[in-house]
């Protein structure tokens, strides 16, 4: 590695000021530190620091979603699989199948993201941050697997310049990027983004009979009372189906227990914080209790149990996932319960209660997103008043 | 029974190279140096040349405003060199030690007023702090209390409570608690048995910062806007007992030699202000890329091999630099020797107490803040640190009054500082935060 470094070293007077390539210094830059860990030593404050840096927290990020992406990416084949009647169900010709549909929608995202982050880094003369690492993956799996690519990349550039750059990039930015990559989408191209045609990557090949590509809370909302939520092929689907997510849906975000051990990954090494998880599993749960005891035909969903509430969909995946960036999120401890809580018990009301919108989870992450300054205000304003009152006391 | 406080946030960095108890005599050093940066608050004059001879106790520098507050030359000889810096600033005043000889005895104080002036002109007020704005204080000002540390739980500190401190610190309360209208609380390490007749005794159990005053006044009666209190630690306060007692300042310290690039980590008995160059003669394990500090790995100061000890002269580390490591992908590093609190890399697997050799490199790059909640683990006051930082960077006087910013001082951001994955310059914030508050307010 000597060696290589010292050939890197040998070009970078040419990214540098008044060098050659001086309009790349950022991306040069940005692959030099990828590369090489930089040198630098603590020059005021502590002499030592932590191992633990921003772009390790954003692969620790990345290895969590793996499980999702994975298994998100075998699931699309083997949908595919049941879809068309293809009788060759080997887990090479299934994840491939998926890997290589998936693939244009990930580098999309990567190459318009980055992309811009690039461009933006060279403008602002600031370091190139990590944070698009994390988004880049994020977005396409909480997509359904036939989204445009041309779409994806209008919806990835909108999200990355409105959303963060213009509030200052990586750490500035109050709405969570990959959720407003989807709510753009969701609300610009509706008819791709629901309905029986866009959760199943059909190919080429026309799909067998009784097929319906419909997501499960996608049937529900359709439906007129408690019914069973079928599989593609009309055979309905069990909770083991559920919560391991062979079901169709945005293509990474449908199974519960990947998520489970991304979110196993997460917490083990403090990346994410269980003060955001755990209320918003628990407002989840409760809500769901409460929709449950009152279910009614008017709301078909309603008559999901709490425990398939928690499987289905992008709710799992969005408390785990979206919830806890937390840069969006609260960031006091207390505001963080209240934040989680709320995320969760939303999420559901408007699953249930919104048959517009089969999915409620993107929707209550953002909207929580808004009011997380708010939240954080006045947990640290209770602060402000303790510390008042202690002076009142004395006086 | 003394009360026991239970300090839950904090930590204690498992740096490798823990002192041994063995003190041992310095007879090497000669030169001393008194470093006027190490007493902020100040503007200091020099009032010695080069060449004058010196005994120990004689003021070397005061300050410019007031001319009662002095530093005092620790050790008898003559007076080597003044080095001035830009503008003139003097950097520190070196006095090259020529004989034993002992100062004079002072007068021995009577009543509050005496005993505030023998502490003024021995020079011993400069190593009393005041908080809020963390900087020597006012003599003329009177505190609401007095809160003393008597243990030092920064990483591979030694102990300070030895027995000549055990000896006089008791007199040195008897003598402070004229100075406040308030009371003496005095934190020591849980465990140990001290009765006190002046001062209330709390003993502090739990990690670092335990032993840092600014943990334990806020776990007592936290600092409100409009109140000073005074710190110290009991060291200096046993100085004072002497001092107070049989009219002599001692200038003889202990200091802890540590570090992973020390060959024998022990305790080194001197005096303030000796040369680093003889303290660590034959100690390290190599003389290249290595970075000295003066005090601790969070809150010391670097100081190279012709620097001095600086205050508050307990403690010398030696880190490895690592400006030349020039690590393949740090990011993805798999190596059970790199240290984290967030168990992102596989060091935690190995058990997180066990000695690990830190060296000086940040270890990645300068972000905004990102993670939350990173620095309240490790914050053990009812103040919400990201938004007290934030509100200093915006340099909002009123948010930093309500958010707290007068119960702290930087040292308070250390291990705030070390955490953070962001690596932004805490205590330099804070100290900055602190000094325009000062001056915005006077």
């Amino acid at each position: 590695m000597k060696g290589l470094k010292k050939k890197i070293d040998s070009v970078k007077p040419q990214f540098e000021k008044g060098g050659k390539f001086s309009k790349l210094h950022s991306v040069f830059d940005g692959f030099y530190t990828f590369l090489f860990t930089p040198n630098e030593t603590s020059g005021s404050g502590v002499h030592i620091h932590d191992s633990n840096d921003s772009k390790r927290t954003m692969i620790m990020v990345v290895i969590a979603l793996l499980p999702c992406c994975l298994f998100g990416m075998w699931n699309v084949g083997l949908q595919h699989a049941l879809a068309t009647g293809d009788a060759d169900h080997s887990l090479f010709h299934l994840f491939f199948y998926g890997f290589w549909t998936v693939l244009p929608q990930i580098l999309t995202a990567y190459i318009v993201g980055l992309g811009i982050e690039f461009i933006v880094a060279q403008i602002r003369g600031h370091e190139i941050q990590e944070g698009f690492l994390v988004s880049g993956i994020l977005i396409p799996m909480i997509c359904p697997v036939s989204t445009p690519c041309w779409m994806l990349a209008v919806a990835v550039a909108f999200a990355v310049i409105f959303a963060k750059e213009v509030f200052g990039g990586t750490g500035y930015n109050f709405l969570n990027v990959a959720l407003v990559t989807r709510a753009f989408l969701f609300f610009a191209y509706p008819s791709k983004m629901s309905g029986d045609h866009v959760f199943v990557s059909l190919g080429d090949t026309a799909a067998v009979d009784g097929f319906s590509g419909a997501t499960p809370l996608g049937q529900l909302a359709a439906s007129s009372g408690p019914a069973e939520v079928l599989g593609v092929t009309g055979d309905p689907l069990s909770y083991a189906d559920m919560f391991f997510g062979l079901y169709p849906g945005s293509w990474g975000e449908t199974s519960t227990f990947c998520i489970l051990i991304g979110l196993v990954i997460l917490l083990a090494t403090g990346i994410a914080s269980w003060r955001i998880i755990i209320p918003a599993a628990a407002g989840g749960f409760f809500m769901s209790l409460l929709a449950h005891s009152l279910a009614s035909p008017i709301y078909p969903v309603t008559f999901l149990s709490p425990l398939e509430q928690l499987s289905l969909g992008g709710f799992a995946f969005a408390i785990v996932f979206m919830a806890t960036d937390p840069v969006t999120a609260c960031r006091t401890n207390t505001g963080k319960y209240i934040y989680g809580f709320l995320i969760g018990a939303i999420a559901i009301i408007i699953r249930c209660y919104n048959t517009g919108y089969p999915e409620g989870a993107m929707l209550a992450v953002l909207l929580m997103n808004c009011f997380a300054p708010l939240i954080d205000y006045c947990v640290v304003n209770a602060n402000i008043n303790r510390r008042l009152k202690r002076v009142v006391i004395k006086n | 029974m003394a009360e026991i406080i239970r300090i839950k946030k904090g930590l204690d960095i498992p740096l490798s190279g823990k002192p041994s108890s063995e003190v041992t005599a310095d007879n090497k050093t000669t030169l001393f140096a008194i470093c006027p940066d190490d007493f902020p608050g100040h503007i200091w004059k020099s009032v010695v040349k080069p060449g004058d001879s010196v005994v120990a106790g004689q003021p070397l520098l005061k300050d410019k405003a007031t001319g009662r507050i002095v530093l005092a030359s620790p050790v008898s000889g003559k007076v080597e060199e003044v080095r001035r810096g830009e503008r003139r600033h003097i950097e520190f005043i070196s006095v090259s030690k020529d004989s034993d000889k002992a100062p004079e005895k002072r007068a021995l104080p009577r009543d509050r007023e005496q005993i505030r002036n023998i502490i003024l002109e021995s020079g011993l007020w400069a190593m009393i702090r005041q908080r809020p704005y963390d900087i020597i204080p006012d003599p003329d000002n009177v505190p609401r209390d007095i809160f003393v540390t008597a243990f030092d739980s920064a990483p591979l500190a030694g102990d300070i409570l030895d027995e000549s401190v055990l000896r006089w610190m008791e007199i040195g309360f008897k003598n402070l608690i004229m100075l406040t209208s308030g009371g003496i609380y005095l934190g020591v390490k849980a465990g140990t048995d001290i009765k006190s007749k002046y001062s209330k005794v709390y003993e502090f159990d739990g990690p670092h910062p335990a032993g840092n005053v600014g943990t334990q006044i806020a776990a007592i009666k936290p600092v409100n806007k409009g109140e000073t209190v005074w710190t110290l630690d009991a060291a200096t306060v046993a100085k004072i007992g002497r001092l107070c007692e049989e009219g002599v300042y001692d200038f003889s310290t202990r200091v802890a030699i540590t570090g992973p690039e020390v060959k024998n980590p022990r305790i080194v008995s001197t005096h303030m202000g000796a040369s680093i160059d003889t303290l660590l003669d034959g100690e390290l394990k190599t003389e290249n890329d290595i970075r000295i500090i003066s005090g601790n790995v969070l809150t010391g100061i670097k100081v190279k091999k012709d620097g001095f000890l600086r205050f508050p002269y307990r403690q010398i580390t030696v880190i490895d630099e690592g400006a030349n490591a020039d690590e393949f992908m740090g990011w993805a590093s798999l190596s059970p020797k790199k240290y984290s609190v967030k168990r992102s890399f596989p060091a935690f697997l190995r058990g997180l107490s066990k000695p690990f050799d830190f060296d000086a490199r940040i270890k990645g790059g300068h972000r905004a803040m990102i993670l939350s909640g990173e620095y309240d683990k490790v914050f053990p006051f009812d103040i919400y640190p990201e938004y007290l930082l934030k509100a200093i960077m915006a340099g909002d006087i009123d948010r930093m009054e309500k958010l707290g910013i007068y119960e702290v001082a930087p040292e308070d951001f250390a291990l705030p500082e070390f955490v953070d994955t962001s690596k932004i310059e805490l205590q330099k914030i804070v100290r900055e935060g602190l000094d325009n508050l000062r001056k915005e307010l006077s």
